[in-house]
């Protein structure tokens, strides 16, 4: 049995997704955090159950492309049943979902979800009513805690054996007569209900659905029939065919609203009303911001420095033994020294940044304070020649570049995600974070690490003023952006999405980066990385750095981190300072901000933006970090700072 | 008048909605319509978005979006 849990935008599906599944979907609290689907296969009642949480999709209508991914999936005709979660608190809203896929005639359950912030919001649903009008099962959920999901995949059993299709509400009595018309059309013409019902496949061709539309292309009377059906609709009403059609299921949704739902108090006004008058204030907000950023900048600097040290030493003595027992030339200390190195690069100089700056970003997103900065943020974007909302994969982009350039999906037009895909690349990952923190901050000082973030957003402001002159846009849409409610997470929910990206480093970086050092190790043995570190020589000599460093550059293709374990075992020491001078450290750090992404990045950028794009992310990183690191070599030779 | 004439705390109704295609069905996917009623909670600095509410649920929409929303003021 195939399951699918659809809804709108942040009401929840990751959550009961995640609540049958263990952490397998990110949850967050701003709408488009799913981008693409996640699947698990669950056991109910000796069934097996191939359960899919679809990206959040405001309607059935071609959005963007997270939307048309859920929809696609919908109209595969290869779900038995839906999972239709709503949230009850924005119920007359969310119903016109409801009644685009009960169009679908596929067994339903709707899950009435986030009841405890209805029932603030003063809404009482009658919820066995509203199952009554609609023919399927309601079941009221509160999925952050868990409470009635056990009914609800019950249920989900219950209508699959049952196959209990719901009513389809009937729009006004002229309307429901052209799509009668049309549908009797599209049988005369030898339509059949294949994937998706004729009465749906009408109303989309009314509503004039660009993918509907080219599957009868080539039937050319067929079209214009189509089309005069259109015009009655349009002339009968006032305005085009497809706003006669939203606008009827908006009445429908909010009359069935009235119907079922009372508003028995006004909305408790809570503290969050409050929050948000500080927060989104035109002065205060943006000061709130610089002390919301700084505050984590020094969370993390806080952890991450004083756990360093250390154990840095911890593993500096081992080396320092297994020099003397293996012989300082013996290939075996090589080896030894090259896997100490991958193991401290993990534990002393990565997860020491690392965990507590996912924790950290994991709870910003599940307050729902992204959305805000999303707010904040638009004038200035709009500068760049970008919407507010592309503040969103910039964010995500300061944990990983991967999802950063799969959140571009939650942009509209395919500019927009070109250059904000590129822009999220430049923005310096949790791996580079660790290189800025563990060399910059640690060797030279925080104020310096601090400078480097600050030089790092006004070059990608820069680079996206110069990409959007270039790639220039249509007419653009503007912002249009749900504020989702504060939410106080459970802590639960906050651990177990940060340890589910900690283990993405832990299982499959960790022993890449050991891998990596133990070639490093023998490359340099025998004596191999020489020759890579002489075809880099007119990179490393024009940015002033010592040749070795050539061949941590290469491996940083890999992983970013690779860059930084490769330095200590390249320089054959953590004790960078002995080696490289601050300004030396300051333009290899520049420069590893900025070059070329790491080869997972390159792979999701292909996908997303295209080969083109994935080039030019690459040739652009590439001409940034050159330019700019040695543009920040010479200022720092001629006025040396330290 | 359009929305981003109207003052911060005031309600208004909407009565059409200008552009074509793309923003109208953006705009109703967010619960937008000629008709519904529309409260404006704040303006964004430097011109940035202006907060609504709008059925239950809060809205930010860039200038250039409020200024195709033609409203009325109501009490």
């Amino acid at each position: 049995m195939r399951i699918a849990l659809a809804g709108q935008p942040n009401c929840g599906k990751s959550t009961i997704f995640n609540h049958i599944a263990g952490y397998k979907a990110i949850t967050s609290n701003f709408p488009g955090t799913t981008v693409k689907y996640t699947e698990t296969n669950i056991h109910i009642n000796g069934y097996t159950c191939h359960c899919i949480d679809l990206p959040g999709t405001y309607s059935l209508t071609s959005g963007d492309p997270a939307e048309l991914e859920a929809r696609s999936h919908l109209l595969s005709g290869e779900v038995d049943v839906i999972i239709n979660v709503v949230d009850a608190s924005l119920l007359s809203r969310s119903l016109e979902l409801t009644l685009q896929l009960l169009e679908l005639e596929v067994p339903m359950v709707l899950c009435l979800n986030m009841m405890d912030e209805a029932r603030r919001k003063g809404i009482q649903i009658d919820h066995q009513k509203l199952s009554k009008i609609l023919g399927i099962p309601v079941i009221p959920t509160i999925a952050k805690t868990g409470k009635g999901l056990k009914e609800l995949f019950h249920e989900v059993i219950h209508v699959y054996e049952e196959k209990t299709i719901g009513i389809n509400l009937k729009f006004s009595k002229d309307i429901e007569e052209v799509i009668s018309q049309t549908t009797s059309l599209l049988h005369h013409k030898g339509l059949s209900e294949k994937k998706v019902p004729l009465r749906f496949l009408a109303i989309k061709l009314l509503e004039d659905d660009p993918l509907f539309l080219t599957e009868i292309q080539g039937h050319n009377e067929m079209v214009d029939q189509i089309r005069t059906f259109q015009e009655k609709l349009g002339e009968a009403h006032g305005v085009p065919s497809d706003q006669v059609l939203s606008s009827e299921r908006h009445a429908l949704a909010m009359n069935l609203f009235e119907q079922v739902a009372t508003v028995i108090h006004p909305p408790a006004r809570d503290i969050r009303m409050g929050i948000d008058q500080w927060v989104m204030h035109p002065f205060l907000g943006y000061l709130i911001l610089a002390i919301v950023f700084y505050a984590f900048f020094n969370f993390i600097f806080g952890i991450g420095g004083y756990a360093e040290k250390p154990l840095l030493g911890f593993f500096e003595r081992w080396i320092e033994g297994s020099k003397e027992f293996w012989g300082k030339g013996s290939l075996l200390f090589f080896l030894t020294q090259g896997a100490l190195h991958g193991i401290s690069g993990g534990i002393a100089i990565v997860l020491p940044y690392l965990v507590p700056f996912l924790i950290g970003l994991s709870l910003l997103e599940d307050i729902g304070y992204l959305p805000r900065v999303a707010f904040l943020m638009d004038a200035f974007m709009h500068r760049i020649g970008l919407h507010g909302k592309s503040v969103i994969p910039f964010i995500l982009g300061y944990g990983c570049s991967v999802p950063a350039v799969m959140a571009t999906r939650i942009l509209e037009f395919p500019q927009h995600r070109l250059i904000v895909a590129v822009l999220t690349t430049m923005i310096p990952c949790s791996a580079r974070i660790t290189i800025i923190f563990a060399l910059v901050a640690f060797f030279i000082g925080p104020n310096a690490a601090l400078a480097l973030f600050a030089l790092n957003l006004l070059i990608v402001a820069f680079s996206g003023r110069l990409l959007s002159h270039f790639f220039s846009e249509p007419q653009s849409l503007g912002l249009i952006l749900e504020i989702p409610a504060y939410q106080l997470p459970p802590l639960k929910n906050t651990l177990k999405k940060s340890w589910y990206r900690i283990k993405e480093f832990v299982v499959i970086a960790w022993p890449i980066l050991i891998i990596g050092s133990l070639i490093l190790a023998l490359m340099e043995y025998f004596e191999v990385e020489k020759y890579i570190n002489w075809f880099l020589s007119p990179l490393t000599t024009l940015l002033g750095l010592p040749e070795i460093i050539g061949t941590p550059l290469i491996f940083g293709l890999l992983r970013k981190e690779l860059s930084m374990i490769m330095l200590t075992q390249a320089l054959g020491t953590t004790e960078v300072l002995t080696i490289l001078s601050k300004t030396q450290i300051m333009v290899f750090s520049v420069f590893v901000m900025f070059y070329i992404p790491c080869l997972a990045t390159i792979a999701a950028l292909w996908r997303e933006i295209g080969k083109k794009g994935a080039l030019l992310a690459v040739l652009f990183g590439l001409m940034v970090a050159t330019v700019l690191s040695s543009l920040i070599r010479v200022v720092l030779e001629v006025f040396p700072l330290w | 008048m359009t929305l981003d004439q109207i003052i911060e705390n005031r309600k208004a109704k909407v009565l059409d909605i200008q552009g074509g295609h793309g923003v109208r069905k953006r705009l109703s996917q967010m619960g937008i319509h000629p008709g519904d009623i529309i409260t404006i909670l704040r303006f964004g600095a430097l011109r940035g978005p202006i907060l609504v509410e709008v059925h239950g649920s809060q809205v930010a929409l860039g200038r250039g979006i409020a200024s195709r929303i033609i409203v009325e003021e109501v009490e």
